[in-house]
């Protein structure tokens, strides 16, 4: 066992890099989420993401616009979720399976040709000056720009969520959509803007996994990351700010297990990398056992004016 | 303008209709799949569903296949769909199917080398307990707190997932394997194995138990009055209470039912087909299993139908690749735009859909 | 009158199957509390809806400030300053006071800005509302006050309100009558709908009563005593209830120190509520709507347990069983929610007769439902009930709502209960139907039951019960014969007057 080789500035660093495709994921599924709409199809949603990007990036040499198509790839996938949900009325906890079915096999089909390559990274963004500060420089200021992309996200969905009148109406929507509906909102519409938007942000997410973190191309390399986004959710009450923590949270364990495998610590490998989930089990326990607070009233329910 | 009208009643014909609606809309968009791969469309399809049957050279082989992956799959699908049917998700079958087949063949290799004509029967319930317990863990958490019985199953697989990776190379490992991971061969090792019981009919012990799950189901279902507490607890949760039906047994009934035979399909995977716990033992029956169980429309009789339809896909799907050189994951994907489908146009069971101005609701 | 803001001549709304209203024209003036007294079912809903623009009448005209006023939708009636309070709110609960506020109005301030606002107009109106409480925390008063601010900031020059107190606790009844005493003093203009005489009597400057969907009078409350008032909403047919001289038997059902906390945010708990029913009697219980008559139910049903000692059944106690338990000793019920609560409605009738009537009426042996029979059993209450479906295989949401009502209700009273314990029974059944199923309940109770009626249809109480008490807040009132009770003394009962009449007991 060498603990010493862990080093704490690195292990800070990773942690945000891990974190970030979570982060990505969760934070657009809050807003789906607060709009009403449970939809379980993060996972295929990212690992389309995951696919898209790194073909595009591979195909243009540029990864920034491998970003661009997954968000696109993903939240254009999303929509068929939103038909199927919002104009069709079908239940969304099978619906959002079904997404991820078909994401999970339409990824493995696009990306056969991809296994084993590698694709152009994102460069550092230094930030300029403070990433010349000493320690703190290299932990925290010296990213690739998703990193910074996904802490701007969450700024920008819990000032849209507060501060705006369309973030009102949006939480309202979730809340009661026939009230919204009385008051004269656009139900179906509002959600299927929010499941685009979630669909986008699974994609970065999953492109982050294959252009960033691993980066690579395997198939089912999301590896459950898209249902630990939702688990997160829950752990956050649905709040933004919360979202944070969770996502960094779950990234620090992910990448402490990783270190800890690395320095041969004496606990069996099989227990580290099954830690996260453990984890996220027990944090699904604790807040649910202190009462179910925030969940938006009309989560997963299906809306239809008529009824 | 298209508006939707919720229908008196749903509508039996639509019930029945809808899974056909799908599997031909599947082919057709498949098919359309297929030809943007550079494959004749009406040859893939041919290749898929029919060649596994009929086909002068492969079908002797792969004829036999078709209950060899059905079996799993309709035993899986039978328990998940008495949970969906009260409006409980366990989506984590794989797992269960896993810690099945680790307890089952963990609990036969303890005895090795035995004889025993017990032996087999106790590796059975040790399976279906393994599954059992597995499930517990969402069941108990979701009555004890309320926690999300979805997520809780989800990460239970990936636990499950690291469990098996640690025991084929650990616990269950071969000491005759020279170091390498995977446990005994169990196939090798009569008292412990589970092959055809009428040869090259891909007719094993599993199959067995999934016809019998199937005939379970379907009188649970139709005739017990617990089979009725399912149901009404997932068409009206508030009647159910009034009638005296306890949300909290339903809830443990249920996934437990759906344990047990999750764990029984990983155990005769695992003394059968498979032969040995490995680390890619597992193959998404578990996933798989829940198109299954909504393309039979949650009816166990449904549900053998859709099994026998998904197993031809995979068979179907491997010789296409054999054949034709399409890619292993094309089947996947037309697996999941089956289920997509089926759920798009289950609409029609209970909405009427009317063309028109009509008054605005 | 001189100065009328708004005047009805001859709206006439009628439904497949209903006249709602029948040509009724009143006039409510400036700065004037308006009254629309009737019973449940007189009509005041849908007149109300006309005026708000939520439906169009089939004839008459309407006159707002001396131009023709027909609005097609409520925005519109609210841009020409009438507003309305609902009777049940349509809030968002997760939200904040101000967020609803905001989501009511077509152009809200900057939130800053409608904060101050309502601070502002609740500290003119007397109605103390926090703008940034969550409205969740709120009591239901606080709620309406929610609405009521709402309606405010956009200077209505008429304020509807549908019976505003019936969700409102004596305290809170003040207030809010001080608050619309000041909106008529600054010259708004109030039609305020209730069927509680008191009330109309202390507050009301006019008063219109519905009956039937016709006007019967227009009348001014102050100078009409409680009884004439009563008498014009439910007509000369209010007969004075007689005695009813049956032979009582022995106490079946014994309710002693019930008290319940309230099973959500919008239910209400149940305060110590005792009472005991004998063999062959009916206990009629009233009381507005939402003050526990739901919550009594599941008490009483068993899907809502307590101690053991609460709830006896004869000399066994059984607040601690559920409905199963319950039913097999015989006590049997009867929920209002059809559908959904007392009917699963995707399942069939069959399906529905097993639903209570597994174990009492064999059609379970071993845990196997003889599904021949339990058809047998359906058919039986289709038959004997007059059911109108095409089957015993229909599913319970293809019926009308009058004949699910008599399916459920036939389905319990053919289970011979030793105890009954129904909510509504007749609500929305007709005329007919209703009459076969009050005299079924009486005919059950002449066989030796024990039976239970909780109902908002006075007429119907004092038609079948013995005894009546009434329900307000989650507590009972003292319970009387019916004898003697007139209707000034119900509305006392009802409004929670509980010791008026110490003396006379």
């Amino acid at each position: 066992m060498d603990l010493s080789s862990i080093n704490p500035v690195l292990l800070i660093a990773s942690i945000m890099v891990s974190a970030t495709p979570i982060l990505l994921a969760a934070i657009g599924e809050a807003v789906v989420e607060k709009a009403g709409v449970l939809n379980l199809g993060v996972e295929g949603m990212m690992i389309v993401g995951a696919v898209v990007g790194f073909a595009v990036a591979v195909n243009t040499g540029s990864p920034g616009l491998g970003f661009v198509a997954a968000a696109l790839a993903s939240a254009i996938l999303s929509l068929s979720f939103g038909f199927l949900t919002q104009y069709l009325l079908s239940n969304q906890v099978a619906t959002g399976l079904g997404l991820t079915l078909v994401g999970l096999g339409l990824s493995a089909l696009i990306g056969k040709p991809y296994e084993g390559m590698k694709s152009p990274t994102l460069p550092k963004l230094d930030i300029p000056v403070l990433s010349d500060l000493p320690v703190v420089g290299r932990m925290l200021f010296s990213h690739d720009p998703m990193v910074y992309l996904s802490l701007l996200l969450v700024v920008v969905v819990w000032t849209f969520l507060k501060y705006t009148r369309a973030g009102l109406v949006l939480r309202a929507v979730g809340e009661s959509h026939d009230a919204a509906h009385a008051l004269g909102y656009k139900v179906v519409r509002v959600r299927m803007i929010a499941i685009f938007f979630g669909g986008a942000c699974a994609g970065l997410g999953g492109a982050y996994l294959s252009l960033v973190r691993v980066p690579q191309w395997t198939e089912g390399m999301t590896a459950g990351a898209g249902w630990i986004a939702l688990a997160i959710v829950v752990f956050a009450s649905w709040r933004p700010w919360r979202v944070l923590i969770g996502a960094y949270l779950f990234g620090g364990v992910t990448v402490l297990q990783l270190n800890l495998q690395a320095a041969e610590v004496a606990v069996p490998v099989a227990l580290l990398s099954m830690s996260p989930y453990l984890i996220t089990i027990i944090v699904l326990v604790i807040i649910s056992a202190r009462g179910a607070h925030g969940a938006p009233a009309s989560l997963g329910r299906s809306f239809h004016a008529s009824s | 303008m298209i508006r939707l009208e919720k229908r008196p009643q749903p509508s039996r014909f639509w019930t029945g209709a809808t899974p056909i609606l799908a599997v031909l809309l599947t082919m057709l968009v498949g098919g359309a799949m297929f030809a943007a791969l550079g494959t004749d469309p009406l040859e893939a399809i041919k290749v898929i569903f029919w060649d596994p049957l009929f086909h002068e050279q492969f079908a002797s082989y792969s004829r036999p296949q078709l209950l060899v992956k059905a079996g799993p799959l309709i035993l899986i699908a039978i328990g998940l769909s008495i949970g969906f049917r009260a409006g409980i998700w366990n989506i984590g079958a794989e797992g269960q199917y896993i810690m099945g087949a680790i307890c089952g063949a963990g609990a036969g290799l303890a005895l090795y080398p035995s004889d025993s004509a017990l032996l087999f029967p106790m590796m059975v319930v040790a399976g279906a307990l393994g599954g059992w317990v597995w499930a517990m863990i969402p069941a108990v958490l979701k009555v004890k707190f309320g926690t999300n019985e979805i997520l809780v199953s989800l990460m239970l697989v990936y636990v499950a997932e690291n469990i098996l990776a640690s025991v084929s190379s650990g616990l269950l490992r071969n000491p005759e394997g020279m170091g390498f991971p995977g446990s005994r061969n169990l196939n090798q090792w009569d008292a412990a194995s589970n092959l055809d019981l009428i040869p090259n009919t891909g007719m094993h012990w599993g199959v067995v138990a999934a016809l019998i799950a199937v005939i379970f189901a379907y009188v649970l279902l139709s005739r017990h009055i617990q089979g009725f507490n399912v149901r009404l607890t997932g068409e009206a949760p508030r009647a159910a209470r009034f009638a005296g039906v306890s949300p909290s047994r339903i809830i443990l009934f249920c996934l437990g039912m759906s344990g047990v035979l999750a764990g029984m399909a990983g155990m005769f995977e695992v003394t059968g087909p498979a032969g040995k716990i490995s680390i890619d033992f597992n193959s998404g029956y578990g996933f798989t299993a829940i198109i299954v169980a909504f393309l039979g429309r949650l009816h166990p009789v449904g549900i053998l139908l859709a099994g026998l339809l998904m197993a031809l896909t995979y068979i179907g799907g491997e010789l296409a690749q054999l054949m034709l050189g399409l890619p292993g994951a094309a089947i996947q994907l037309f697996q999941g735009m089956l289920l997509f489908f089926l759920l798009a146009t289950d609409v029609f069971t209970n909405y009427r859909v009317r063309i028109g101005k009509g008054e605005l609701a | 009158m001189a100065d009328a803001l708004l005047t009805i001549e001859g709206l006439t709304k009628a439904y497949p199957g209903v006249v709602a209203n029948s040509d009724v024209s009143f006039t409510i003036g400036q700065g004037e509390i308006h009254a629309l007294l009737g019973e449940n079912g007189a009509g005041k809903s849908t007149l109300v809806k006309m005026i708000y623009g939520l439906v169009k009448p089939d004839k008459g005209t309407m006159t707002l400030n001396g131009t023709p006023y027909a609005p097609a939708e409520p925005r519109v009636a609210r841009s020409l300053g009438v507003a309305m309070v609902f009777q049940h709110f349509s809030l968002f609960e997760a939200l904040t006071v101000a967020e609803n506020i905001a989501l009511g109005m077509e152009n809200p301030p900057k939130p800053r800005d409608l904060a101050r606002q309502i601070r502002e107009v609740s500290e003119t109106y007397g109605l103390p509302l926090d703008p940034d409480r969550v409205v969740g925390t709120l009591s239901a008063g606080e709620r309406q006050r929610v609405e009521i601010i709402r309606c405010l900031l956009q200077n209505p020059r008429l304020l509807i309100m549908d019976e505003p107190t019936s969700v409102l606790t004596p305290q809170e009844v003040d207030i809010l009558f001080e608050t619309l005493k000041k909106l008529r003093s600054e010259g708004t203009s109030i039609l305020y709908i209730s069927h509680k005489l008191e009330e109309i009597r202390a507050l009301c400057d006019t008063a219109t009563i519905l009956r039937l969907g016709k006007k019967v009078a227009t009348c001014t409350p102050a100078d009409t005593t409680a009884r004439e008032l009563a008498e014009m909403m439910v007509g000369a047919s209010f007969a004075m209830p007689e005695a009813k001289d049956q032979p009582l038997g022995d106490v079946l059902l014994q309710v002693s120190g019930l008290s319940m906390p309230s099973p959500g945010a919008f239910g209400t708990p149940l305060r110590d509520i005792t009472f005991e029913v004998r063999a062959g009697e009916v206990l009629g219980l009233g009381g507005v709507a939402g003050n526990g008559q739901d919550e009594l139910l599941m008490a009483l049903s068993g899907e809502r347990t307590t101690k053991a000692q609460c709830i006896w059944l004869k000399d066994k106690p059984v607040g601690n069983l559920g409905p199963a338990a319950r039913r097999a000793m015989g006590i049997l019920s009867g929920p209002e929610e059809r559908l959904g609560h007392a009917a699963a409605p995707n399942m069939s009738l069959t399906e529905n007769a097993v639903l209570t009537a597994a174990h009492r009426e064999g059609l379970v042996s071993n845990g196997f439902i003889n599904w021949g029979r339990s058809r047998d059993f359906a058919q039986k209450v289709i038959s004997q009930f007059d059911v109108r479906t095409p089957g015993t295989e229909t599913a319970a949401r293809a019926l009308s709502g009058g004949n699910l009502q008599k399916f459920v209700v036939g389905r319990e009273i053919l289970q011979r209960p030793e105890v009954l314990i129904i909510n509504q029974p007749t609500w929305g059944v007709d005329a007919a139907a209703a009459a076969a199923i009050r005299q079924a309940l009486l005919d059950l109770a002449a066989q030796g039951a024990a039976i239970v009626v909780i109902s908002q249809d006075l007429d119907e109480l004092m038609e079948i019960s013995n005894r009546f008490g009434a329900l307000n807040e989650g507590r009972l009132s003292a319970i009387r014969p019916v004898e003697g009770l007139t209707i000034e003394k119900i509305g006392l009962m009802m409004g929670g007057a509980h010791d008026m009449e110490v003396a006379h007991v």
